[in-house]
């Protein structure tokens, strides 16, 4: 016998981790996202230096930027969550504080996100 | 416990300590703080745009402190650290796509995202205060 491999192992196809190539993919996607979105967030906060509230809140109401706002928070707060959770599960070996740390990550990364969500839609929505 | 002293006396395969520092090297882990960085820099973000909703006169303290000497620089080092880890994240693409792994190309794309970053971030600067 010269793998060690069980049927259904191979079937699955998840690998030693469990957890497939979903992780790898979903960072990659994000990434190339983020390529486009940052470099808009970019250009965004550079026309919106020294800004008055005025001014910035105009901005945000414009649809294409607020949709743009939303969709950087969230595929960023996605593409981190994904890269903490590498650092985590490279750097902490004891299963409880990894396990501990990879829930953080997400309470962390999701409070980040909602956050900047909810700040934008009420500026958006003019509240 | 057995388990645990039979663990801590096995051999040690030689680790990061024991090579020198080279440029690729450096870029790897340089791309991995940059993103721990970003990640709780994020807070940076967030209170910027809770600052802007909750209204003027949270958004004018924001600005404020975002426009001070030590705001600019951490705002510098933030942008920094985002063009850093972009270049980088796109040298990885090109590593995904089967090119560029050679030890000369890496060398060169190692040198090329380090002065990508510092160059491009410095210019975002500049158009920044040109426009202000």
């Amino acid at each position: 016998m010269s793998d060690l491999r069980t049927p259904l192992s191979k079937v699955r196809g998840l690998g030693s981790a469990k957890d497939g190539t979903g992780h790898f993919w979903l960072q990659r996607v994000s990434a190339l996202a983020n390529v486009f979105l940052i470099s808009f967030f970019v250009i965004f906060i550079i026309t919106m230096q020294g800004a008055d509230y005025a001014s910035f809140v105009e901005a945000v109401k414009n649809p294409f930027t607020s949709i743009m706002l939303l969709a950087v928070v969230l595929v960023s707060c996605f593409h981190m969550k994904l890269g903490m959770q590498v650092i985590i599960e490279d750097y902490i070996h004891s299963e409880f504080t990894k396990v501990l740390a990879i829930i953080g990550n997400i309470f962390f990364s999701s409070f980040v996100a909602l956050a900047a969500v909810v700040a934008i839609i009420k500026i958006s929505l003019g509240a | 416990m057995a388990n645990t002293k039979l663990r801590a006396n096995r051999p040690l395969s030689p680790h990061l300590q024991v090579y020198r520092m080279i440029i690729t090297m450096a870029m790897s882990i340089i791309q991995r703080i940059t993103g721990a960085g970003l990640y709780f820099g994020s807070v940076l973000v967030v209170f910027w745009l809770v600052a802007a909703a909750a209204g003027p006169e949270s958004y004018d303290f924001a600005m404020d402190l975002f426009g001070s000497l030590i705001g600019r620089f951490i705002l510098f080092c933030y942008t920094w650290a985002l063009v850093h880890h972009m270049l980088g994240g796109l040298r990885h693409f090109i590593w995904d796509c089967g090119y560029g792994l050679s030890k000369q190309a890496g060398t060169w794309l190692a040198k090329a995202t380090i002065i990508g970053s510092v160059s491009l971030t410095v210019i975002l600067w500049i158009i920044g205060y040109a426009v202000a």
